[in-house]
């Protein structure tokens, strides 16, 4: 009897310790305005239902994390080039599909303010107050030619590698890739 | 609860959300319930049909008692209990 108590409390340690956190892991990938908005109402969405919040930013959605008033110093000549023809803030990002040259994007903006949609910066500001964690990929930041100095000012901002994100999705119940 | 009921509640704390679209309404309840104490009632204005189903959800998750929704015209009201 004895025995099977104490293989039963062993069983619920285990249980317990590979039990998923309330937590929602991201990887924001896209560097698009659609695809960027639906990460960040998701994000904030998640922190309402009180659950952790880590997003792992990578690749073309870095862009949008930079500040258009920073200047990053000693950058390689390719670096610069890259750096140049790839969008700088959230201001410069596009759209997916109809973006039309800048239309479509003038037009989607224009009815997201009409019907009361948070706009994008409103969405990071606000993922900042509520405690969202953003972790930026070093290496694809280094790749895409951008350095931490022309990365905007956010609460929770931090650099990291690719364990760092699986271990945080490891234990995370809700994973996505947008 | 019978749509009367519901009407003749008065609210401990009235949120109006309706300036906002989905998340802003969800957002804006979380806030304000920490405000209140167990027990209470808040009342949410939104004009966001997704938020209908969300706070219900949200509600669930968090204990707190979901009371029932009024619909005005453009807009509804929900009404909540806090656990």
């Amino acid at each position: 009897m004895e025995e099977k108590i104490l293989e039963l409390e062993r069983r619920i340690k285990q249980l317990e310790a590979t039990k998923k956190k309330d937590q929602l892991s991201m990887v924001v990938f896209s560097g698009e305005l659609d695809k960027l908005l639906a990460a960040m109402i998701i994000a904030t969405g998640a922190t309402a239902m009180d659950m952790e919040v880590k997003l792992f930013f990578t690749f073309w959605a870095i862009s949008a994390l930079r500040d258009k008033e920073k200047r990053a110093e000693k950058k390689e000549l390719t670096s610069k080039m890259f750096g140049a023809m790839l969008p700088k803030g959230t201001s410069d990002v596009k759209l997916s599909k109809m973006n039309m040259a800048g239309a479509g994007l003038s037009m989607l903006k224009s009815l997201m303010k009409k019907k009361n949609v948070a706009s994008l910066e409103d969405l990071l500001q606000t993922a900042g107050e509520l405690g969202v964690e953003i972790n930026i990929c070093e290496m694809s930041m280094n790749l895409m030619g951008f350095s931490k100095d022309e990365m905007i000012d956010y609460p929770k901002l931090d650099y990291c590698g690719v364990g760092t994100y699986l271990s945080d999705a490891e234990e995370s119940a809700i994973q996505l890739f947008i | 609860m019978s749509q009367e009921e519901l009407v003749a509640i008065q609210a401990d704390k009235v949120v109006d959300a309706r300036g906002t679209a989905c998340p802003g309404p969800l957002l804006a309840a979380k806030k304000a319930i920490a405000e209140i104490k167990s027990g209470e009632v808040m009342e949410i204005l939104s004009a966001d049909e997704g938020t209908k189903k969300d706070i219900p959800k949200w509600a669930t998750k968090k204990n707190h008692e979901y009371m029932g929704t009024v619909e005005e015209s453009g807009f509804f009201k929900i009404y909540l209990r806090k656990a």
